[in-house]
């Protein structure tokens, strides 16, 4: 890699890849400096934005305040946003494996089906604006044995649904689990029925997140993945 | 940073300081609070969004987008590390870009097209009175910079151009695009920062 700080200004700009963001944010979290860089960049960068300063048309006013009025707040973040570095640290899906796993292995094991607090009407449709927001983005994963993995994520309704088909199930006694990667941590976003074709909303803000990955499990509550191993990656 | 936010408060025509306790205030559900943000911020949202998208009908969906995003968003932002205004303008101007992406993800982007047509006019004759002062002491930073580094800045800011593609439409390497962006901003920073 070349000289990584190099990218603070193109960064601030927003004049990156997907990729390059998701590799530079990587780097942000490790490197005081240019967090402080990018930082005092962006509020410079802001001021750009007096330039073509425009009134909007004065309906759109009435329309967005209406429309704040149904839409859900995220809760704050707790907890030191760098926070040092974890037991196992940057353990990364995008530095992870690059070509898929293939799925192997039959069995019934413990089923553990998607696990819902809300209610399935509610996750179903939240799932299904995922799917057919606007600004959704769509990642695959096709797996030799005919499988295929689809993450779809909205930034604006910040989350993300994972569609497969023709999955064969984890191996007897675990779980798929699927992990939101959140700066350097891989957090749980779910685990996944045994089912082979399912639509699966991520828990977690797939806003933020720079890729979602798969893991087998043991435990599919697990806080951290056990294995460096990924059945799938879909980076952002 | 500190100096850098006690910097962009200070300014007469700038949006006024009341923009992060609002915001705070958003983050508690205050759709009032949001309401006065909206009217702070809204002309430099949708002129920025209007600028790199272009077609006003989309421009209003996603200026509606960014204030959705906002709102949602506000209890993540965080005072210690950026002005209200930075953290909001980051969110607006990412949206655009994303948009002009994804549309163009399916068309090639015509760069030549962009080559062409690279100088961005400020002399809108929509821009509002209250930012004019903003954007006199902008456009007068903006100056003084290189031609190069002030082509880069706007290629990547108002065209949302990635740096390979700014580097292609100046036709210069790649790295000389990425010092450009960043030196181009560091020397706006400083002027920005200095005349206040």
């Amino acid at each position: 890699m070349s000289d990584v700080h190099a990218l603070s200004g193109a960064y601030a700009l927003d004049a990156v890849t997907d990729i390059e963001r998701q590799q530079f944010e990587r780097h942000l979290t490790g490197c005081e400096i240019c967090t402080e860089e990018v930082a005092s960049l962006r509020e410079a960068v802001s001021e750009l934005s007096a330039l073509t300063a425009e009134e909007p048309p004065p309906e759109l006013r009435g329309s967005v305040l209406a429309a704040i009025g149904e839409t859900r707040q995220l809760p704050p973040r707790v907890g030191s946003p760098s926070r040092p570095a974890r037991r196992t640290p940057r353990r990364l899906l995008v530095a992870a494996a690059a070509a898929a796993v293939v799925v192997g292995g039959v069995g019934v094991g413990v089923t553990r089906p998607w696990q819902d607090e809300t209610g399935s009407g509610q996750v179903v449709s939240l799932a299904d604006r995922v799917l057919r927001a606007d600004d959704a983005q769509r990642v695959t994963q096709e797996f030799e044995d005919g499988a295929k993995a689809t993450v779809v994520r909205s930034p604006s309704l910040g989350r993300a649904v994972l569609v497969t088909s023709d999955m064969p199930p984890a191996p007897k006694g675990h779980s798929y689990v699927v992990w939101l990667q959140q700066g350097d941590d891989m957090v749980n976003a779910g685990s996944m029925a045994r089912s082979p074709d399912q639509t699966v909303l991520l828990e977690g803000d797939a806003s933020t997140a720079s890729a979602a990955g798969v893991t087998v499990e043991t435990d599919p509550d697990a806080e951290d993945a056990t294995t460096d191993e990924l059945v799938a990656l879909f980076p952002f | 940073m500190n100096h850098l936010r006690a910097a962009t408060s200070g300014g007469e025509a700038s949006p006024p300081e009341e923009l992060a306790p609002l915001l705070q205030q958003c983050a508690l559900g205050d759709e009032r609070a949001f309401a006065q943000v909206y009217d702070l911020v809204s002309p430099r949202i949708f002129g920025l969004v209007k600028r790199i998208i272009r077609d006003p009908a989309q421009s209003e969906e996603v200026t509606q987008e960014a204030f959705l995003e906002i709102w949602r968003q506000a209890a993540r932002f965080d005072p210690a590390r950026g002005s209200a205004l930075a953290w909001i303008m980051t969110i607006a101007h990412r949206r655009a870009v994303d948009r002009v992406r994804s549309a163009e993800a399916t068309h090639t982007r015509d760069i030549e097209y962009g080559h062409r047509h690279h100088a961005v006019e400020y002399d809108s004759t929509s821009e509002v009175v209250q930012s004019r002062l903003d954007a006199q002491r902008v456009r007068k930073a903006m100056a003084g910079l290189t031609e190069t580094q002030r082509q880069a800045i706007e290629l990547a800011y108002f065209k949302g151009c990635t740096h390979t593609e700014v580097a292609t439409m100046l036709g210069v390497p790649l790295g000389t695009a990425k010092s450009r962006v960043r030196d181009g901003l560091i020397r706006l920073r400083d002027t920005i920062g200095g005349e206040r």
